[in-house]
Formats: structure tokens, sequence, C-alpha cells
């Protein structure tokens, strides 16, 4: 008799887009809100973003019940830190702590593609990027998810990225304004939104600077 | 929800004596459940059906229940998990009860014990073969959600298991609007039973509604809905092809 096979998957692909821009004082957070399983949609309005400290804000787009269960480890972890450290993690340091989570699920995995977007100790705009298992890199912008094939080389285009090739490494945080990586966000979401069927029906942007948060809201196609 | 064989990698994360005590596949299974948020609270909509494989075998399931004060759970899949369910959700109202506190689970606590409880199973390789819907009114505030077997879970205006998502969600996106009254509540979710009823192999015409709003549950007697099957082609399927069946 042969070994039995399930005939369920653990796993399941919600979809979705996220993305983060780093600014000199500001970093944008953004992802859309369409919640699918295979060819259907589940609901039109799930915030992928969550907060996780002051300066640190996270999307993540995969597995929906992966991805809620991890943004709850966080959240626990960072609850207990304070308790702990009497003050907010800062952005840097929840990167290292989601990385860690990550791999600690290294042999049945998170499926949750994450970018941590936020303001470092100086107030300077930073964006961590990751894959399933916590592999990490501090970038200057970043795109996951179903559409994030699609967005990255928009951005890589538009943000005249230097190449990570070369020696010093130049920063990648772009000298745009607020309001100009805003539109440029909302750019690449209306792109996407077109070619990915598992992206659009409204888009979510996050904006985190000195004065604290922001969240902005923007119709997308439905269909 | 990806129902496919399982690859080589994942073999050898799960151990051979453990099979016999997993889930493999259902057996007694409850087919959709359609939910709205209407103006006064909640409204709940689940046949009486339990299929064994292809056959209708069990005609008087309820798969709707009351859950503690504010909220009822409406249940599709494996009847057996579901009544599992019930005995955890039974005993977790219980214990919030013996509190003696004044207070009270509402729908987004029990909704937030069962995605946690679905997601554990999940993650054990021993899935509850639920999809669930669970819906609630608490100090004015109306709530409606839903977890499937492996986890994944959301809220909205209006949710739907299994056919339900692909046949009903879609009138409901046409047809939902805030504010429904009971009357046009139920109206609209007899349209979605309806075509379910239609369309839906798994579908038995003996379905019940559930209602909840600040005041209380109220789930009804289970009645049958009216359907209409005169049409033309089927009087002579076969005029246009003679001899065949």
């Amino acid at each position: 008799m042969t070994k039995q096979h399930a005939n369920w998957s653990p796993y399941d692909i919600n979809g979705g887009t996220v993305v983060a821009i780093a600014g000199a004082d500001y970093c944008v957070i953004a992802a859309d809100t369409r919640m699918s399983t295979g060819y259907s949609i589940l609901t039109r309005d799930y915030s992928k973003i969550i907060q996780l400290a002051d300066k640190s804000v996270m999307a993540s787009s995969g597995f929906q019940a992966d991805v809620r269960a991890l943004q709850k480890v966080l959240e626990a972890r960072h609850l207990i830190y304070q308790h702990q450290h009497n003050k907010q993690m800062s952005c840097p340091a929840m990167a290292q702590l989601l990385s860690n989570t990550l791999y600690f699920k290294r042999f049945f995995p998170y499926y949750a593609f994450n970018v941590l977007g936020g303001l470092d100790s100086e107030g300077k705009g930073c964006v961590f990027t990751y894959d399933a298992v916590g592999s990490y890199e501090r970038v200057g912008y970043s795109s996951q998810g179903s559409g994030s094939t699609l967005i990255t080389p928009y951005l890589d285009n538009q943000l005249k990225s230097p190449s990570p090739l070369l020696l010093p490494a130049k920063d990648a945080v772009t000298p745009l304004s607020e309001s100009e990586a805003i539109d440029l966000v909302k750019t690449c979401f209306v792109s996407a939104t077109e070619r990915d069927i598992y992206t659009g029906d409204k888009l979510e942007i996050v904006i985190l600077n000195a004065s604290g948060k922001r969240r902005d809201y923007m119709e997308l196609r439905k269909d | 929800m990806n129902v496919s064989d399982s690859t080589p990698a994942m073999n050898n994360l799960m151990g051979s004596e453990a099979d016999s005590q997993r889930t493999l596949y259902p057996y007694v299974t409850g087919t959709s459940v359609v939910g709205i948020k209407y103006k006064d609270g909640i409204l709940l909509a689940a046949d009486m059906g339990g299929s064994y494989g292809s056959t209708l075998r069990y005609k008087t399931v309820e798969r709707l229940k009351s859950v503690g004060k504010h909220s009822i759970i409406g249940a599709s899949g494996e009847i057996s998990d579901f009544q599992e369910i019930m005995r955890n959700l039974d005993d977790l109202i219980l214990y919030d009860n013996m509190w003696d506190d004044g207070n009270s689970f509402g729908p987004k606590e029990v909704h937030n014990y069962l995605t946690r409880m679905m997601y554990n199973r999940r993650n054990k390789f021993n899935p509850l073969w639920n999809s669930l819907v669970l819906g609630g009114v608490k100090n004015g505030q109306k709530y409606l959600g839903t977890v499937s077997m492996i986890g994944v879970h959301y809220e909205d205006n209006h949710v739907a298991t299994g056919f339900g998502n692909h046949l009903a969600r879609p009138l409901l996106r046409d047809e939902w609007h805030e504010n429904l009254t009971f009357e046009e509540g139920v109206k609209l979710l007899e349209k979605c039973m309806r075509v379910l009823l239609y369309r839906d192999r798994s579908a038995v015409n003996k379905l019940q509604i559930a209602k909840i709003t600040e005041e209380g549950v109220t789930i009804s007697q289970p009645y049958a809905l009216k359907t209409f099957w005169g049409f033309s082609a089927f009087q002579n399927p076969t005029a246009g092809a003679e001899g065949s069946w």
C-alpha cells in the first residue's frame, strides 16, 4: 500500500502587491486591498499594511493566514520589547526581528512576502525587503507580491537607482519629495492593476515622517 | 484554496504512523453558507443538507447555530468537525460566563478564536475541514467574518462559503446596500439560495435563515424555496438529437 497523500494544501495564494519607497525624511508604504483565491475575489477591502512600531510599518502579500500570524507574532514581540526596554523598537531592530522570525520557520515557511518601511534612528527613510524565509536587505525602494515584476522595473527606471555593484555603495534613498513619491506609487499601482489580475480594487498608502503617520486611499480598477 | 497532491518535500514533514490520526478527506459535508449585514444586524442562510460524497444523505442538519449572546455561526464542510468546533465554542462561552464580570465575548472575539483554532490545526497538518461564517452584533456594532480550513479569514458586508463565493457573492456585490430592511435582506438571501439550489448539486431545498440583532438570535424554522422548472427546453430535451438521452 502506497503512502497516503494529502489532498489539501496548507498554503493558498491570496495575491496582492506591496511597495515601499524611502525618502530623505519620509517613507511611503503602499499596498492594494484586494484578497483573492484562485480566480475568485474574496474581498475588495482587506488591509495588507500594519504598523508594528512608531517608526516601522510592514506590508505583506502572499498567504493571508500566514501573513496575519506573522503580524501577530511581531506585534506580541514588540509589546514584550516595550515592557522590557521601556522604548519603541527602531526600524532596523524590527527588520532583524522579522528576518529571524521568518527563518525560525525555515522548514515550514510563512508564505509571506514582506517589505518593512520606516524611519531609522537618524530620521531618514528606510526600506527593508524580504523573501519568505527571512533573507533581507536594506534598500531605497522595493516591491513584493503578484505585481512586483511589473512595478520593480518601473521603479528602477524612475528612481534612477545607482548600481548595486558600485563600491563604495551608493545610497538608493530617493531625493524625490514626499508628494512626488506618493504620485509615483499611485502610478505604479494603476499600471500593475491593468495587467495583474490579483492587483486592484483600492490602494492604501501609509506615509511615515517626522510629524507622524498619515493614511491615504485611492480607488483602483475593480476588474 | 488549493486542493492538490502534496509535493515530495511535504511528505517528509508528515510521519506515517500519525497518518491514521490525521484528517485526509471529509465524509459528511454541508454546502454553502451565505451571510449579509442588514440594518438591524446580520442574516445568515444555509440549507439543511449533509452530503455523503455524491449522496444527499442527511436532510435535517442544522448548520446555523448561536454562539453566546452576540454571535451566530454557519458552517460548511465536514459536519463532525463542525460539531467539534461547537464543543470548543460552547466551552469558550461557558468559561467566559464563569468570570461573571458583566462582559461577554462579542463576534470579533469569537471570530479571532475560530481563526486561531483553524490555523493551528492547519499548522499541525490535521485541519478541521470547514469553512465558517461568523456574524453578530455587540453594542450596536455589526460584524460579519469568515474563516476557511487553512485559516484564511476576512470580514466584509457580505460573505459566503464554497459555491456561494462563485454564485452568491456576485449577486450580493450587485444588490447589497447599507441599511437593507429585514424583508429586503431575506429576499436577497433567498435569491442567492435559489441560484445555489439550481446550480449546486449538493444543495437541498430545505433551508434556515438565522437573524441576529442587538436584541438576540432567531433561527427560522426550516422551509423550502419555490422553484421553476417549466422551461420549454426541459420539456423535450432530446428534440435536437433524437436517440440521445
